[in-house]
């Protein structure tokens, strides 16, 4: 069995470095001196970041982005959370098809929601628009909330609301002081994940987005679409950083609630 | 309008209960007396569960009434009926202390901050944690879970006190330690308590009563010595203790009482059920009421096998016509019997321990 | 609950399923229609597709990328999961926390860093210059190579965690039964743990195969012409043509063999566990 469990870390240290290495490489890059992508960098400088932080095109996009990811994932959660809770706890019929349906958005391709939006878009007038863009994120990242949430609540044990009852508590009372605070993780944590997938949303921005609507991975796409210098680089190790912190936070909540994974 | 039994605090009557077409509960009615311990006891699906939970106010029932102190509350949910639950797995808040999770049904009451303190600090004390208060359950053994969930329940002194299965999870010597334990909270607080569970045993040593559940009906309800000594049907002999049968032919009565043929071996019985001369009948008869001879009366057996338990014998026996049978004797009769395995013996009993159930 | 008062919890499932219908089943419904209605009503649209080598080429690439993919994505996730579900808690923290970081980094900071790892100068081919394996850059981008190294990196979660799920499931104690039955360590790895993880391992197949059927980002950034994917024809037609119907059409298609896919899963496994 030695053998085995030697090949075994052999073979997870490589997938290791494999899912690690370029966002490492990216990071180092972003502190080049050089103004050509070359590993490693001749000399090391923060001009890049400085060139972000002067670049007005860069500042709108960012400005943009966080517009749109904050309503998108308090309306998501909020959405998601109810039907969520619904689905799992309430009695109601086809509610297996319904969960279902609620997750198909994961499943069908970006490209498709963002042309049909588009097209949709086209005959409201809401494309450029912040609305347009926030329900365009809304779509992506419900189902995720739904998932989250859904598995929490059915992780947890119907019996403490069925106690709390018996012990005189009103449905309500029940809800505020035992599913609620249960739950709490589970949606702060797809409150979290809804603002990073948000946050990385390119297709449908790309679609139903315009040149005065930009979000960062537009203005990305459209810089490495083309001659692309460092500046891209430190953009992308800014997002990584944010989404290792967001992921850290993730794990910390879980942890201090003593769950599992 | 049936007129409530006198000192009863709950009444059921004509309850039923459907899953789709499965019944789950069908025309049980019972009453639950003042300060009583009344268990339902019951293979696993044979409604004592539902019935607890429509008691609770957790399921609807579809027929039938349900009366606590005088009051129906069929349609009250279970918020609104002052009753008290342990749960199968305690149902204890994971994000509370034991102190909040017991004064979590005095705080739903509106009890004033000072007298909740109290009466939290009495209930703990009572099921003996009184340094355990800011625990969280997690944090507590399996043993210590379920006083926590006894104190919660009984803490707001409820009309009455549900427990389901509350001991199911726990080991042998654990279990046995709480029932006696279960019996002296409930003997000092007066409480009416209903109990259920699985286990003929544990409802044997706690209850005042036990109604025996089977097929979603009550098949006897009575005194533990009742069910044990006197069983209403053949069901309730086979569940509450151990019992042999025997399948013979009824042969009606005569001066010493009723008998019955067996493998060709006129025996008496208790005269309980009169079944008519010629009809079959299951005749069952506990093991300790049991007599080996290797002369006289009886049925032909052979021993098969002897099983030593310390203070006592086990004798396993093969019957003539093939059933197998258990002996139960004290050590020292079994030494004097000097019966050996593979030896021919008699058995016989005495017609009062001996109950013929017509099939 | 036959013949009750409906449940009053459907009033909280209602504004999801609304926004829903009008923001995801209305637009998709809408470009599909697109494909039996424009130009004109009819199946024109799909002729096309049959008729044209170069659109019939891309749906076939697409397929067989997604194809090759699969199986990389499972051969490189299986150890890991494995290791996730009977390691030491430590070993199973730090794997779930590196196969999370991709799972929450942006696609497309991922493929731009995998663009700069591969490309003909970047530090892969200088690390293996400098070891003395190769003597002249390999051509690792705008080709399979690329599409492939890149997309397996981001699809390896899809794999891991159904994965993952059922090998936990699986009681260790049966692989030693299993060998004081003598059975040696390969065959009972064979007949006793592959088919007990085989659940896992079909829903992370089919997870990984639609996810990459759908890749737009990835082919763009780094793949050749040889490996254009439905999605960008889809842009294409869209962006620089305007035929919406062709569009409807392909993506009428590329729904329908993930459809086909999830229905298949669903049958094998049931969809209970793809929903993690």
């Amino acid at each position: 069995m030695g053998a085995w469990r030697v090949l075994r870390a052999l073979a997870c240290t490589l997938v290791g470095i494999y899912l690690i290495a370029p966002l490492a490489i990216v990071l180092v890059i972003s502190f080049s001196s050089a103004s050509f992508l070359r590993f490693p960098p001749p000399g090391y400088s923060l001009r890049w970041y400085a060139n972000l932080m002067n670049d007005p095109a860069w500042l709108d996009a960012i400005g943009v982005s966080l517009q749109v990811l904050l309503p998108t994932a308090f309306l998501s959660t909020a959405l998601g959370t109810a039907a969520a809770y619904a689905l799992v706890r309430g009695r109601i019929r086809g509610g297996g098809l319904i969960g279902a349906f609620l997750l198909t958005p994961m499943v069908v391709p970006s490209i498709i929601t963002a042309a049909g939006l588009y097209m949709l878009y086209r005959w409201l007038g809401l494309n450029g628009t912040l609305p347009g863009l926030v329900i365009g994120h809304v779509v992506v990242t419900l189902p995720y909330v739904v998932a989250t949430v859904g598995s929490a609540l059915r992780s947890m044990d119907p019996r403490l609301e069925a106690a709390a009852s018996v012990l005189g508590a009103t449905p309500f009372a029940a809800f505020r002081r035992i599913t609620l605070p249960l739950l709490a993780p589970a949606v702060l944590s797809s409150l979290l994940f809804a603002m990073v997938l948000s946050f990385d949303e390119l297709i449908i921005s790309l679609f139903v987005g315009s040149a005065r609507m930009r979000t960062v991975p537009v203005q990305m796409w459209s810089n490495i679409r083309g001659d692309f210098d460092p500046t891209v680089a430190a953009i992308a190790s800014l997002c990584f950083l944010v989404a290792l912190i967001a992921l850290g936070c993730e794990a910390l909540l879980r942890r201090r609630n003593g769950e599992k994974e | 309008m049936t007129q409530p039994t006198a000192g009863a605090l709950l009444e059921l009557s004509g309850v039923r209960k459907r899953y789709g077409q499965q019944v789950a509960v069908d025309d049980v009615s019972l009453a639950l007396r003042e300060g009583e311990f009344l268990t339902f006891l019951g293979p696993s699906g044979s409604g004592k569960t539902t019935t607890l939970m429509m008691v609770a106010g957790l399921q609807q029932p579809d027929a039938g009434s349900i009366i606590l102190r005088g009051k129906a509350v069929d349609r009250l949910p279970p918020y609104k009926r002052d009753i008290g639950m342990v749960f199968q797995h305690y149902a204890l808040f994971p994000h509370m202390t034991v102190r909040r999770n017991i004064a979590f049904p005095l705080e739903m009451r509106g009890t004033p901050k000072a007298e909740a303190s109290r009466l939290v600090d009495e209930a703990l004390a009572m099921v003996g944690l009184p340094h355990h208060g800011e625990r969280l359950p997690r944090e507590l053994s399996g043993g210590q879970q379920q006083r926590v969930a006894l104190a919660r329940a009984m803490v707001y002194r409820p009309a009455l006190l549900l427990m389901d299965e509350p001991l199911g999870a726990l080991d042998k010597s654990l279990r046995e330690q709480l029932q006696l334990e279960i019996k002296r909270l409930h003997r000092e607080r007066r409480m009416s308590v209903l109990y259920v569970t699985h286990d003929q045993s544990e409802a044997l040593t706690m209850s005042d009563r036990i109604a025996v559940f089977n097929d979603g009906r009550i098949e006897q309800i009575g005194a533990p010595a009742d069910l044990y000594e006197r069983p209403a049907s053949r069901f309730v002999a086979g569940f509450v203790g151990e019992t042999n049968f025997l399948t013979g032919e009824a042969l009606g009565r005569d001066g010493n009482g009723a008998r019955v043929s067996l493998a060709g071996v006129a025996m008496p019985v208790s005269d309980r059920f009169l079944a008519t001369p010629g009809s079959r009948v299951s005749v069952a008869v506990r093991p300790e009421r049991v007599r080996l001879s290797t002369t006289g009366e009886g049925v032909p057996a052979e021993l098969v096998d002897l099983i030593y338990l310390g203070n006592a014998r086990r004798f396993v026996l093969r019957l003539a016509g093939g059933a197998e049978w258990t002996a139960l004797m004290q050590a020292d009769a079994a030494e004097a019997s000097e019966i050996e395995p593979g030896q021919t013996v008699r058995v016989s009993w005495q017609g009062m321990h001996a109950t013929a159930f017509p099939m | 609950m036959r013949g009750r008062a409906p449940d009053p919890r459907f009033w909280l499932l209602l504004p999801a399923l609304l926004v829903l219908l009008v923001t995801f089943v209305l637009p998709v419904g809408g470009l599909l229609a697109r494909a039996f209605t424009q130009p004109e009503p009819g199946f024109q649209n799909f002729a096309l597709l049959w008729e044209r080598p170069v659109y019939l080429q891309v749906i076939w690439n697409t397929v067989m990328i997604s194809a090759a993919a699969t199986p990389v994505a499972l051969i490189l996730g299986f150890p890991v999961a494995h290791a996730m579900a009977h390691g030491s808690p430590r070993t199973r923290r730090l794997l779930i926390f590196l196969v999370l970081i991709p799972f929450w980094t942006s696609l497309l900071v991922r493929s731009f860093a995998t663009v700069i790892l591969l490309q003909r100068r970047g530090p892969l081919n200088t690390l293996l210059m400098n070891i003395g394996v190769i003597d002249t850059p390999l051509p690792l981008i705008y080709n399979l190579t690329g599409v492939l190294l890149g997309a397996v990196q981001t699809l390896l979660p899809f794999v891991i965690f159904p994965l993952y799920s059922s090998m936990k499931r699986i009681d260790p104690s049966l692989m030693q039964a299993a060998l004081t039955l003598g059975a040696g360590p390969v065959r009972a790895f064979l007949r006793v743990y592959l088919p007990l993880s085989l659940p896992g391992l079909m829903t992370g197949a089919t997870l990984v195969f639609i996810s990459m059927l759908g890749y737009f980002v990835i082919p763009a950034l780094l793949g050749g012409p040889q490996e254009t994917m439905v999605a960008q024809m889809i842009q294409d037609q869209i962006a620089q043509l305007g035929s919406w119907g062709v569009a409807g059409a392909m993506s009428f298609v590329l729904l329908a063999i993930t459809a086909g896919l999830l229905a298949l899963l669903h049958k094998l496994v049931g969809l209970k566990a793809v929903a993690r």
